[in-house]
């Protein structure tokens, strides 16, 4: 939702449209508008820095088309589509991932390490890498690394690279339209909070609380 | 050939004002609309909230998700800046760990602060065990001034007659969400007190005010409002003095040291542009600090002078010590009760919906004054982070099938997980009473400038027995509270090794005491009024002129106090040597 489109979705409610009309007004700024302010125009409330970070982390490539593609493999082993909602990958997450380690450096070394622990590993049992590997020797090396508390020994390695990856799976999914629908959020919109609603209070007996 | 040169502007204003934040932004209201001519000077950018919010949008439209990476309370939220600060270091003394969080925008950190607007009390104003110094004015003194930023500024809670949590004029409070239901139905058992919450949004028509709309229930607070529903400086108070046509802001603008003529009288400040680097020189008949407790302290040793030769208003030495930070310790886990929950909007707003007020006798505890608890949960946006950790949960509580199941996993089975845990996470912050110290300080570190040449802050500030006996009790009391719900805490249960969790000095951001007030001008650098003893037309009206703080947090006496304060330089505007 766009700037335009939030103050229009807020003028659906109650309130007085004189502000809203002085809101959806350009330049309401004062004079002393500064050139550190102008030069953001284009994304209103973030700092000049910001915007040419972002844009440079965008600019850049981290990993590999093999280690992206392994990350598919992985992500949409963790979170699948079924019934409800699509996969990670049909959600975008290894695009997600992507960018993160590039904003979130200490997770490039978790994640690169990661990977290459998890070929080397397939390598060892299967001759093939991971992504290569056929989707039941997939099946058997997720489960050996996918519960941290029946770990075996050896394998601590790869339980910190696959909890580090469904997590970056899990806020890349839930985190996209497709995810958010997913999961029923149905906040964001200009509303009136009258409370928790009665069916609610009656199913956990909290009417009088 | 030398090319340095210093703009002097011809203009002397009635007064100047360092910073545009809660202090700032009173001072500078009161004085516009009473006539004044005044410049304020922001050391940040323009900032208008109706324009800049980043209210209402989704996190997909944030390439991190809203994460933290590059604003500590993540990419949404409204304050510029943070711990750090490019080209702008501050420096620690004797391992000492203090955390400096500094927002450099038109109304600073109220455009992104939790609207948790509580007044002290009586008892924190004049101590009843003896431990620290009393304020130089009581409860009853600062009273009306509280009522009048109440009316003008709006508030809702609910009037309780507790003796130390003092009652306002409040609107109607939020209703609890159902997490916040099962908290007061815990604290039943528990014997902790819950009340509706105190925050300055506005859940009615704020009257007489046509600049700003009712709160519509996005809970998002922290990235400022659009409408102006909630209080910022920027919104509320320094556009609004804007308008008057007597108030000027300079962004950008970050002020060096105050200037002082022969005879010790402030005349001025001088400030560098930010973006051109150009030094200019203002001046005024009255300087009023807001540039936050430790900056204004900084500020003031900075202005050396032969007629202030250890720092401006610093004759008794005080300036930079005396500084407290709230304490802080938190816990956090689930509710399995709240698993698979019925989805309905429960953003609510984005202050507190209800708060636990210190409620224990202290003659009964290890340790002295108290804190309050702030509660979170509900069923809020997603955003970067979410589902973090779900090893950590979906091995504790049986799955659909009525089995308990592994923790971690993959696929379908774990996809679900996530859906069964939304809105069931409650968390539980402690702020509390730290203890004003001499020893606690900030001052100059010889050795080091920022990028303008302007010397640094050193901190140095140690947690005493009394601080980490307060977190110690914190904890207990939210495992209990956790316990009485049936609640599973996720987040780890800290013991003395790192204190029981009590957070670095500076971490809850709401330092306070550097230039402190008080009766005796060797004791204090701050009359009653806020102006000091050493420099009778310059007044401090952010936190720095906390003597001691209570538990609560410290907007609303910032606001209080700075109302006090410009009132009283207009009713004294002719005995100020004000040619």
């Amino acid at each position: 939702m766009n700037r335009r489109e939030s103050l229009k979705a807020i003028g659906l409610t109650a309130i007085s449209t004189a502000v809203l009309l002085e809101a959806c007004k350009p330049g309401a700024a004062t004079k002393e508008e500064t050139a550190g302010t102008v030069k953001d125009a284009a994304q209103p409330g973030r700092e000049a820095f910001e915007i040419e970070r972002d844009k440079n982390l965008h600019a850049t490539q981290f990993f590999t088309e093999h280690e992206l593609a392994t990350i598919t493999v992985l992500a949409d082993m963790i979170i699948p589509a079924d019934t409800k909602s699509g996969s990670a990958s049909e959600a975008k997450v290894p695009d997600f991932i992507e960018f993160i380690v590039k904003d979130i450096p200490r997770y490039q070394t978790p994640m690169r390490g990661g990977l290459k622990w998890l070929d080397l590993q397939c390598l060892n049992r299967y001759q093939k890498n991971f992504r290569e590997a056929s989707p039941a020797q997939q099946t058997e090396m997720a489960d050996d690394i996918a519960y941290p508390d029946k770990v075996k020994p050896g394998m601590q390695q790869g339980v910190a690279f696959f909890s580090l990856m469904r997590d970056l799976t899990a806020s890349g999914f839930f985190t996209t339209e497709m995810g958010i629908k997913d999961l029923g959020y149905l906040g964001n919109v200009p509303n009136k909070w009258a409370g928790v609603p009665a069916d609610v209070l009656q199913q956990y007996g909290m009417e009088d609380v | 050939m030398n090319e340095f040169q210093i703009k002097k502007s011809d203009i002397e204003y009635d007064a100047i004002i360092v910073g545009s934040g809660a202090g700032g932004g009173m001072a500078g209201y009161v004085l516009a609309n009473a006539g004044q001519k005044v410049l304020m000077l922001e050391a940040g950018a323009y900032f208008d909230p109706r324009l800049d919010a980043q209210q209402l949008k989704w996190p997909w439209e944030s390439p991190r998700r809203g994460a933290g990476t590059v604003r500590p309370f993540g990419d949404f939220d409204a304050a510029y800046g943070g711990w750090e600060l490019e080209g702008e270091p501050y420096t620690q003394k004797n391992n000492s760990d203090f955390a400096w969080f500094r927002s450099r925008m038109l109304g600073g950190r109220t455009n992104h602060w939790g609207r948790i607007s509580l007044r002290m009390g009586p008892h924190d104003f004049k101590c009843k065990d003896g431990l620290t110094d009393d304020w130089p004015i009581t409860y009853a003194d600062i009273k009306p001034f509280y009522d009048k930023v109440d009316r003008l500024i709006g508030i809702y809670g609910t009037v309780e007659g507790i003796e130390n949590e003092p009652d306002g004029i409040f609107m109607a409070p939020p209703k609890p969400r159902l997490n916040e239901l099962f908290i007061k139905k815990a604290a039943q058992k528990t014997g902790v007190k819950v009340i509706p919450g105190r925050g300055s949004v506005l859940t009615e028509a704020l009257p007489g005010n046509k600049d700003r709309a009712p709160c519509f229930y996005c809970g998002q607070c922290g990235r400022s409002c659009k409408v102006y529903g909630d209080f910022s400086s920027s919104s509320c108070l320094v556009i609004p003095a804007i308008k008057t046509g007597n108030l000027t802001v300079i962004t950008n603008a970050m002020v060096r040291e105050v200037l002082t003529g022969k005879d010790g009288h402030a005349t001025g400040v001088s400030y560098v542009d930010k973006i051109d680097l150009q030094e200019h020189q203002v001046r005024a008949k009255v300087v009023i600090l807001g540039a936050s407790a430790c900056e204004s302290a900084r500020l003031l040793l900075n202005s050396k002078s032969v007629a202030h030769p250890n720092g401006l208003a610093n004759s008794s030495n005080v300036v930079g010590r005396y500084l407290h930070d709230s304490t802080g310790a938190s816990l956090r886990g689930f509710l399995p009760q709240l698993m698979d929950r019925k989805r309905y909007n429960e953003d609510g707003v984005g202050s507190v919906h209800i708060y636990s007020p210190w409620w224990l006798d202290n003659k009964k505890l290890d340790f002295p004054r108290g804190y309050h608890i702030e509660y979170g949960g509900g069923m809020g946006m997603p955003g970067y982070g979410f589902g973090w950790g779900i090893e950590n949960m979906n091995g504790k509580v049986p799955g659909k099938d009525g089995k308990m199941k592994e923790a971690g996993g993959y696929g379908a089975a774990l996809k679900d997980d996530y859906r069964r845990f939304f809105g069931s996470s409650i968390g539980m912050a402690g702020r509390g009473t730290a203890i004003a110290k001499a020893s606690n300080y900030c001052e100059i570190d010889p050795g080091v400038v920022d990028k303008y040449g302007i010397p640094v802050l050193r901190f140095n500030y140690k947690w005493a027995n009394e601080e980490i006996k307060q977190a110690k009790h914190m904890q207990e009391t939210f495992q209990e509270m956790f316990h009485a719900m049936g609640g599973i805490v996720t987040s780890a249960i800290h013991g003395p090794e790192n204190n029981y969790g009590l957070e670095a000095p500076g971490k809850i951001i709401h330092e306070v005491g550097t230039v402190r007030m008080g009766d005796d001008p060797k004791k204090s650098a701050l009359n009653k009024w806020c102006q000091a003893h050493d420099c009778k037309n310059l007044f401090v009206v952010d936190a720095a002129p906390f003597v001691q703080q209570g538990d609560k947090n410290a907007t609303w006496t910032i606001l209080a106090l700075s109302m006090r304060t410009a009132e009283y330089i207009l009713s004294q505007k002719k005995k100020l040597n004000i040619s």
